[in-house]
């Protein structure tokens, strides 16, 4: 799989079969000339990877595509989409176009984009995925001027999911060197591919050649408007698929996106996941066995069980967040000092390091909550100032050995378990501290096997304790109030 | 004995299914009931939020392919980002200088996280693995590097849970797990997920016990680390779920997905709360991100843009052009005060806007 990711860019790397198959349905579509079948057996070079062949639903890009032409459908339409003319121009016609003001005009009025630029946005998009394109330019994109630009056949819809070959491309390029019109002449970088693939398949390049010519011997039969349009489709369609240097491709698929997709056992997987979606609700399949079920009833049971708080209540608690946060949100209120991002120095970073100058903003802080109290390492010292003079700073100790617990390596956690519970929960603790009996008992039957997560429940009994006894009076304290008035203070002074 | 055996399990199973099936329909009814008003209703009151003059503050340039991740150090300056030509580059995004650059045995490096120290980083990608790298001055980054983990499928993200002794992974083998950095052992393992794990978050509570997923499955799952068990689950995406964050007061979650929408499911009423959308937005989002007071949220799209959303309105603030391909990775800066956005365009952007001040 790297090998192909990494060869293709990360364009997908589809099982080669379906790519010809697809290829050669395209080859008799367009050209309806039996030799044509005979691509696939050149493709032997393949690596031949045993993919599932994915269909197009499984595409990552499937929802984007399906929305994307939903729109194209619109703008398509004969009476109230995009007006479509054939215009005439010295000494010759350009058939079905349209022009890019006129498209962006139309985004503007029955798309619900905010702007010109959104609708410019979307509409570049859309080219570069090939639903659009401009009519002589390599350049997938839209300007909102009187440039042309003509709809591409839904045949060449990147929904088709195809990924061409490169024999498919070295084809093409070919046919085009036989052509002798100057609309269709190679550009630059289309020349350096032709060169660099003619190098690649020189074993087979007599075979590609005799293809070549087949299918431009099919062209030159038709209209020679109908000729002018195909030409133009087609040239969109290698646009998409292999883009003019620094032009994004937009067939690439997300490597993530593309692993998954890839993955042998995911046939097996689509099936269970409508049973798995969610591991508590989502329908059943029969097959499921018993202990399946009675796990999903249980989960059901929970949920049901669970109170659950209204809309409106979580709503509110929502906006008294933001109230109470606005002021410390970077993208609402300037902060103290100047966004290092925009005055270029660093003072605000700076200034949080030393613990001189607290200001009344990061002070009153503390009084949201106990965590941001103990966020703030000037807050937590003076916090534990506090609990020093009233004689039970034991609680904040053990609640934070218990944290520091949760965050050593394996390896230490054992002898620091033990630790903890001599210091503060053992018959004969140095320091005990108070916790109600259930939370004694769990800890100590935690402790026959002490891991990390042993305390926890003692742990979250003490924070509770904290929160609701001495926090509180802490915020109440004199000691608390002095210290922000005092930083008040402080920042007056610095400012005058 | 055998076949009467297989009856009765049949009938279990049939009576089983029913009872499911009448449970599932209560739900559905309780949940109905909490519906009292909309979240945009309640926000009616607050102002509009407008903003001018957005402009990228700092520029990355140095990755030679698509970055796929970054993740702010905890000194709220440093940027780790990790691309797709298999180098992870540490940047002092402050002055837009490369500190590191290291080649990693893997194209494709998925993911890259900070350490809460600030002095180690760890990714991964199509390698399966996750690898911790010491951060010095001094020597050769990559000379310590120490392979912690290794999962069936490609990890996906990775994330320091609180200490720099452990570390958090998910996985295309549809798996969390949590790993000891310094022995390499497989502390917990988290199954319930029936696709891709594409993103995590850890809950900003004060234990850090808690944290979410997303997946290609279209679920969002909330996981107590000390078990190993989901503990809340939350549907409603349409398609793979690629961005889990957690908004800043634990109390719920924001999510992007390849449906186009984000959106906001609040972990006390057990439902979504709020979906951002437009019709006009037809690209997956990537990667959502909040601001400190939890009013904005920030998504990169596969439409090269950001956009900004009003959580509370349910709106659109604004939208953010300027990366010249998919945006892949957005984040937040630990204080609050920068976005910062990473592309398959090469380049990493910070970003910062606001209402207040004017820009010189």
């Amino acid at each position: 799989m790297k090998l192909v990711l990494a060869r293709g860019g990360n364009r997908s790397s589809k099982d080669s079969n379906m790519v010809t198959m697809n290829s050669d349905k395209a080859a008799t579509k367009r050209k309806p000339e039996p030799n044509n079948g005979g691509c696939t057996k050149i493709n032997n070079e393949e690596p031949s990877h045993v993919h599932p062949v994915p269909t197009s639903e499984e595409s990552p890009n499937h929802l984007l595509y399906k929305k994307m032409e939903k729109i194209v459908e619109k703008m398509q339409d004969e009476t109230t989409g995009v007006p479509v003319r054939t215009v005439k121009s010295f000494m010759s016609k350009i058939p079905s176009v349209f022009t890019g003001s006129d498209l962006i005009m139309w985004m503007m009025k029955n798309l619900d984009v905010e702007d010109q630029q959104e609708a410019l946005h979307l509409a570049h998009l859309m080219a570069s995925h090939g639903y659009f394109f401009p009519i002589d330019d390599h350049m997938l994109t839209v300007k909102n001027d009187n440039t042309f630009y003509r709809f591409q056949t839904p045949y060449f819809w990147p929904s088709n999911c195809w990924e061409p070959e490169n024999t498919d491309y070295a084809v093409y390029l070919c046919k085009r060197t036989m052509q002798n019109k100057t609309r269709l002449e190679l550009a630059d970088y289309e020349a350096e591919n032709l060169a660099r693939l003619q190098k690649m398949f020189s074993r087979k390049w007599e075979f590609i050649f005799m293809q070549a010519e087949a299918q431009s011997k099919v062209d030159k039969k038709r209209d020679k408007l109908e000729r002018k349009v195909l030409d133009s489709q087609e040239r969109a369609f290698w646009d998409v698929h292999r883009p003019m240097p620094g032009c994004v491709n937009t067939t690439e698929i997300d490597i993530k996106k593309a692993c998954q997709m890839h993955k042998p056992i995911h046939g097996v997987k689509l099936v269970n996941l409508s049973s798995q979606l969610s591991p508590s609700t989502s329908g059943l399949a029969p097959q499921n066995n018993l202990e399946q079920m009675k796990k999903q009833i249980a989960l059901l049971k929970i949920r049901l069980d669970r109170r659950n708080i209204k809309i409106s209540k979580a709503a509110e608690s929502f906006v008294a967040y933001y109230e109470q946060y606005l002021e410390y949100d970077s993208f609402f209120v300037a902060p103290e000092y100047p966004n290092p991002w925009i005055s270029d120095s660093p003072e605000l970073w700076e200034q949080e390091k030393t613990a001189k100058d607290i200001s009344a903003r990061r002070v009153k802080r503390w009084a949201f909550s106990l965590q941001e109290l103990l966020q703030d390492s000037v807050g937590r010292e003076h916090f534990i100032k506090f609990l020093d003079k009233e004689f039970s700073g034991e609680n904040l100790r053990f609640w934070e050995a218990v944290q520091e617990l949760k965050a050593l390596p394996q390896s230490q956690v054992q002898e620091k378990a033990m630790e903890i519970w001599g210091e503060f929960l053992a018959p004969d603790a140095s320091c005990p501290i108070n916790v109600d009996s259930r939370s004694n008992e769990l800890t100590k039957k935690n402790m026959e096997v002490p891991d990390r997560w042993g305390f926890d429940y003692a742990a979250s009994h003490v924070y509770h304790l904290m929160k609701s006894d001495s926090y509180s009076r802490y915020l109440r304290s004199e000691m608390y109030k002095e210290f922000l008035n005092g930083s008040k203070k402080k920042v007056r002074k610095s400012k005058t | 004995m055998d076949l009467e055996n297989k009856e009765n399990q049949s009938e279990t199973i049939e009576s089983l299914t029913k009872e499911a099936e009448t449970l599932k329909k209560k739900l559905e009814d309780e949940r109905q009931k909490l519906n009292d008003v909309t979240l945009a209703q309640v926000a009616e009151r607050l102002d509009i939020i407008n903003y001018m003059n957005i402009k990228p503050r700092r520029t990355l340039k140095g990755h030679q392919a698509k970055v796929l991740c970054s993740d702010w150090s905890p000194d709220k300056r440093h940027i780790v980002s990790s691309s797709q030509d298999g180098k992870m580059i540490i940047w002092d995004a402050f002055t837009t200088n490369k500190e590191h650059a290291v080649t990693m045995p893997t194209t494709w490096v998925m993911a890259c996280a900070y350490a809460p120290s600030g002095n180690l980083v760890a990714c991964g990608g199509l390698d399966n693995k996750v690898t911790v790298y010491p951060l010095s001055l001094e020597e050769d980054v990559s000379l310590k590097k120490k392979t912690v983990g290794t999962h069936t499928s490609y990890m996906s993200c990775c994330i320091f849970p609180n200490s720099d002794q452990q570390i958090l992974t998910g996985s295309g083998d549809s798996t969390c797990a949590l790993w000891d950095v310094e022995s390499g052992q497989l502390l917990q393992s988290f199954h319930g997920h029936s696709s891709d794990v594409m993103a995590i978050d850890l809950a900003p509570s004060e234990t850090g016990n808690t944290f979410v997923s997303g997946s290609c499955d279209k679920m969002v799952l909330i996981w107590d680390m000390r078990t190993g068990n989901c503990v809340q689950s939350f549907e409603g995406h349409e398609s793979d779920v690629n961005s889990v964050k957690f908004h800043p007061s634990g109390d719920a979650v924001g999510t992007g997905s390849d449906d186009a929408t984000c959106r906001l499911f609040d972990l006390r009423a057990d439902k979504e709360i709020a979906i951002y959308s437009k019709e006009s937005i037809i690209f997956g989002s990537n990667s959502v991100d909040f601001s400190v007071s939890g009013r904005l949220l920030f998504a990169g799209y596969n439409d090269y843009t950001v956009n900004v959303w009003d959580t509370l309105k349910c709106a659109r603030v604004c939208l953010l052009y300027g990366h010249e391909n998919r945006v892949s990775c957005l984040q937040v800066s630990p204080d609050g005060t920068a976005l910062s956005t990473g592309s398959w365009d090469y380049t990493l952007r910070v970003i910062f806007f606001c209402k207040n001040y004017i820009f010189v």
